[in-house]
This record gives structure tokens, sequence and C-alpha cells, in this order.
């Protein structure tokens, strides 16, 4: 027990504080974070990963557009460490700048999600006449069948959209927005339970009897206590959606064939799987790499953010 | 609940449809007068407005092909069963519930034995897994389990072409449709072809059920009643295996009913790479022939096998917990 000098001496300003003991919640997170070795391990691949597709295709000297039918279908080698596709590619070039693409549709897909999973939630935990009628549409697109659904959405919509946005931006605008309404639901339920938890709390309360407006109390006291189940669902939705973009690649509904995604790459390389074996393996092991990372960051973090596994 | 949603689900399918742009006799000769276009258009109900066309699809749905599929059952005729409008595609000419009844048992094989299999590895796994709570085994399934609903099932699924139908030659690398099953051997194929797909579309489900199977036995474990149990002297494994299992299985079983949607998803693209002729191959195909009643008909039985596939887990729930009982 800290005698009463002791606390005083915490609490004025010119007394002395024990930097060593006190830490911020932030940094209390990083500490267990650290502890969890998948996410630490996946930190590291996924951070080798998103600085291969970005800066890779800078510093890596081959196109991955520049076609030569001389080359085509080699194994590894010299000139080409991955190999060559049937137009005589190079394999590498194509898997690092599809990388970009991937990656990027799996963070555009996720703050579609969050945002749009994170206000229902909301607003179906705090006011309770919203809760009945948007968690039933919850329970709605959570019974829908979602692979078929997206798949003619994609067939419907691909042309008008690549006239209105361009070839490659509307494909993508369609891509990301279709993955973002489809998924948001696990988001929208767990922020809701949370809300719904929290609105009990004596702060809330404290916010509300001094006069503070409604939209205040949920911006200011409820969002950011949502925040932490928000920030491993939104871990976990990058993989789903950098997994459910390849599918819609893989299906040959996704980017058209001159826009290499990780997915597209694996579709188009699929039937000529004995003849160049690299070019399933190498966007594959990448997709899948992501995708574990990913998992096991949003599992740290899970353990890192729970306050009851903290003294462990 | 079934019947709202199913209802729900077919508006928003038919509203996706309908709100496309593009136009079905587009592919028609530019020859044809425009008075005969304008007829087909008419006779397509093209020309409806929006609820009227809904309705009209929706009794052909409802209540002409249940109507058509049960007097093929007893062979009888009710009323009008010569005339009787059906669903008729656009690309093979065929009512369409016809060909979906012949691709259906191929999707329900792969998707049902891979859901049996994912459980049956699943469970056991995760049972160990978290009676032994950070032991090897513990970690080591909780690493390949988060692998294993990581990886795609596209690339899992070539990879075991590669390895055990390329380099081992083991099995088949793809599904031959038209085998026909009528003798000892036949049978012995038809198994050696299912293996692939079964097992790569089994572990990708088996992978995510063990974490939740895990997850509920933890839960369970602290709980009073399991030390009532130890202390009047029951058996570890009577303890285990019935008590704290079936009340763990509880919320898996919800869990697999919301897993669902995800699985008939693996079920399409299974279907695609070791081309079995189901209905994710059929949708596929309606897809790149624009057949716009086909994709209506087949997504709308989709939705339809989701809702029977949650009705089962709610009827395996008041078997799982006396609890609930439906009246």
């Amino acid at each position: 027990m800290a005698t009463t000098q002791e606390i005083q001496e915490e609490l004025t300003p010119t007394g002395t504080l024990d930097v060593e003991k006190y830490r911020s919640l932030r940094q209390d997170v990083w500490r267990q974070f650290r502890r969890h070795k998948g996410a630490v391990i996946g930190l590291f691949i996924l951070g080798v990963i998103v600085l291969g597709s970005v800066v890779g295709p800078f510093v890596y000297p081959l196109d991955p557009f520049d076609i030569d039918t001389k080359v085509a279908n080699q194994g590894p080698s010299i000139d080409h460490p991955m190999g060559t596709d049937n137009l005589g590619r190079d394999v590498l070039a194509r898997v690092l700048i599809g990388g970009r693409i991937s990656l990027a549709v799996g963070l555009a897909a996720m703050m579609v999600e969050l945002i749009i999973g994170t206000t229902t939630g909301v607003l179906s935990g705090f006011f309770r006449r919203l809760d009945g009628p948007l968690m039933r549409l919850a329970d709605l697109f959570l019974a829908l069948p979602i692979l078929p659904l997206l798949l003619v959405v994609i067939m419907l919509f691909r042309e008008p959209l690549k006239e209105a946005l361009g070839a490659n931006l509307g494909i993508f605008v369609l891509v990301v927005f279709i993955i973002g309404v489809t998924s948001w639901m696990t988001t929208a339920r767990i922020v809701r339970g949370e809300v719904l938890a929290i609105k009990q709390e004596e702060f809330v309360l404290a916010a509300q009897s001094i006069g503070s407006r409604r939209r205040n109390v949920v911006l200011r006291h409820i969002v950011p206590n949502v925040l932490s189940p928000v920030m491993v669902a939104a871990a976990l939705s990058v993989g789903a959606a950098i997994l459910t973009e390849s599918a819609l690649s893989f299906l040959g509904l996704g980017f058209p064939a001159d826009f290499p995604t990780w997915g597209r790459l694996l579709f188009d390389a699929k039937d000529r799987l004995q003849l160049t074996p690299m070019r399933v393996l190498l966007p594959g092991v990448m997709i899948s790499l992501t995708v574990i990372s990913v998992n096991f960051i949003g599992d740290g973090l899970r353990d890192a953010l729970d306050p009851k596994g903290r003294s462990r | 609940m079934a019947i709202p949603t199913l209802l729900a689900i077919s508006l928003i399918v038919f509203a996706i449809l309908d709100l496309a742009p593009g136009d079905p006799t587009a592919n028609l000769p530019l020859t044809l007068p425009l008075e005969v276009r304008e007829k087909i258009r008419a006779a397509l109900g093209l020309n409806d407005p929006f609820l009227v066309a809904w309705l009209k699809w929706l009794r052909l749905m409802m209540i002409n092909e249940p109507l058509h599929f049960i007097e093929k059952i007893f062979g009888a005729c009710f009323g009008d069963c010569e005339s009787r409008a059906r669903i008729i595609s656009w690309s093979s000419r065929a009512p369409a519930v016809d060909i979906i009844i012949q691709r259906l048992p191929q999707t329900l094989w792969v998707l049902g034995l891979a859901l049996f299999f994912g459980i049956l590895i699943a469970i056991p796994i995760g049972v160990i897994s978290a009676y032994r709570q950070y032991s090897w085994f513990d970690n080591a399934g909780t690493f390949v389990s988060i692998i294993g609903f990581s990886v795609p099932t596209f690339f899992t699924g070539l990879l075991a072409i590669v390895v055990f139908s390329v380099w081992l030659g083991w099995f088949p690398s793809f599904y031959d449709t038209r085998l026909v099953v009528n003798s000892w051997d036949t049978f012995l194929l038809q198994v050696k072809q299912m293996i692939m797909p079964v097992a790569v579309l089994s572990l990708f489900n088996a992978a995510a059920l063990t974490r939740f199977t895990r997850a509920s036995v933890l839960d369970n474990l602290n709980e009073d009643y399991v030390r009532t149990a130890r202390s009047k002297g029951l058996g570890e494994r009577k303890v285990i295996l019935t008590h704290v299992l079936r009340n763990s299985l509880i919320p898996v079983v919800t869990l697999i009913a919301l897993q669902i949607p995800g699985i008939f998803g693996g079920a399409i693209i299974t279907e695609q790479i070791f081309r079995i002729n189901g209905l994710g191959h059929l949708l596929i195909a309606a897809i790149g022939q624009s057949d716009v009643p086909m994709v209506q008909t087949l997504t709308f039985i989709f939705a339809v096998l989701i809702v029977l596939f949650n009705l089962l887990a709610d009827v395996t729930y008041g078997f799982l917990d006396p609890r609930i009982r439906y009246d």
C-alpha cells in the first residue's frame, strides 16, 4: 500500500513520476502483442509482402507487361528467377505488381465493411427502435448465397461501370463495394453487443446527465470504447476480402486478364499446371501467406486487447 | 422465419437482375422486324412492371415448379398439367428446374460428405485441444487450423492435383461425369474421384470448426456442473463426452449454421477445380451465357438449400438441448 505522502507526490506535478511503472494503454497492448509469437512473425511476413509489392516493382528491373514469346513457359532461370508465363512475361514481376492490387482490394473492402458494420452496430445497439429491423436485415444477409450473388452482380454490372469509370477503376470499385456490402454482418453483431453492454455503464449516464448531445455521447463516449473489437474484426476482414477477391478472379469473374491480381494469376496458370508449376505456386503461396499472417495478427490483437488476459 | 427469408431473398435476386442494364434480346439478329422483337419481349415478360414480373416469377417458382415435381414423382396430373408454364432456360431451351435436379445430387454428395468428414475431424481435435489447453497438441492444432482456413480451397485443390494425380498418380485429376455406378469396380472409381474434392473441402470446413469447438469446450470446462459431475465420481471420459461435449456443441451448431453460405461458396469453387458437373458448375456456365432464368432459379435454389440447412441446425438444437422445444 502506498502511503499518503507517496500518493501526493504522484499527484502533484512537481513530484517525480516513475515512468517505468506507468504504461499507457497502447504500450500495454504492444507489450502483450509481442508475447504472441505467431502474431509477431505474421506482422513481419506481412511487412515483407507489403514492402515487396509497394516498392518491389520499382526496384525489380523486369516489366510485368513485357511480352516476349521467345522465352515463353520457362522454368526458373537467372534471367527470370521464377520463370515466365505462356506469353514470356516474368512471373515474379507479375506477382509483385499483383500484390498491390490484391492488398489494395483487401484494405479498401475492409474500410467499406467497417464503416457499414460499425454504423449499423452502433445504431442498433444504441437506438432500441432500430435494433429489430437492422438485426433482421443482418440475419437476412447472413442467409444469402453470397458467392452466387457476387458472381451475378459482377456479370451484370461490369460493363456499365467499365464505361463509367474506366476498365480498371470500374472493376476495382465494383469488387470492393460488393465485398464490403456482403460482409458487414459479423462486425455489426459484435459492435451491437459491445454497445449494449457499454450503454449501461456509468460514464454514459454521466455524459447524458451533464447534457451532452446524443450524437456526442455516441461519437465521443461509445464509439472509442468499441474500437478494440472493431480492430480485431478489421484485421480478420482484410484476410477474408483478399480471399474473396482471389476466389472471384479465380472463377474468371474478377479483374480483367491484363490486370494481374494474385487470384487472376492463379486462374491464368491453372490449365498449365504441369508445364509451369511455379506460376501456380507463387501467387498461391502469396495469397496464403498474406491471409495466414493477417489471421495471426488478428489473433494476437484479440489476446492483446482483452484486458482479462493482460496480467498473464 | 424461413418463408419470409426466402421471399426477401427472391426479391433481392429478382431486383438485382431486373435493375441490371442489358437486354436479353440484344443478341437476336438485327434483321428481325421491330414488331417481332417487341412480341418476343412481351412473351419473355420484359415489358411488365417490376412487381408484376416478380409475382409472375414467384408463381412459376413456388407453385408451378413444385406441382410439376410432385406430378413427376407420383405420375399424376392435377388440372392443366400439360399447358402449365415453366421456367425455361434461355440457352438450353429446357425447363431450368429439370437441369438443376439432374445436377443437384453431385453437389449434395460433395457438400454433405465434406461437412460430415469436417465435423468428424474437427470435434475430437477441438475437444482434445481444449482439454489439454496450451499443450503441444493444442498449439499444433491451433497453428494448423489457422493455416487451414487461411489457405484458399482453390490453391489447396490445385496443389492436391499436382501432388496426388500428376506426381503420384493415385487419383484422377478431374471428375469423370459419365461414370455410371453399376458394379463394384465403378463404385471404387467413383470413390477414387470423390476423394480429392471431398478431402479439400472437408479440411477447409474442419479448420474453422476445430477453433469453434475448442473455444466452446473451454468455456464449459470451468462450469460448476462439470465439478459436480466429477465430484459425484463419474469417470473423466463420461464427464467430457456426455456432459461437456453435449453442452459445448450447442454454440458450435449455431456457428456451423452461420458458415453454411461460405461452405456453399467453397463447393462452387471446388466443383470448378475438379470439374464436377454440379450446381456451381452450372451457375458459372449460365453466367457465362447470360442465361437469366437459369441464374435466377439457381441462386434461389442455393438460398433454399441454405435455409434448409439452417432449419436442420435448428432441429439439431432441440436434440442437443432439451430446454429448447418447438411446438
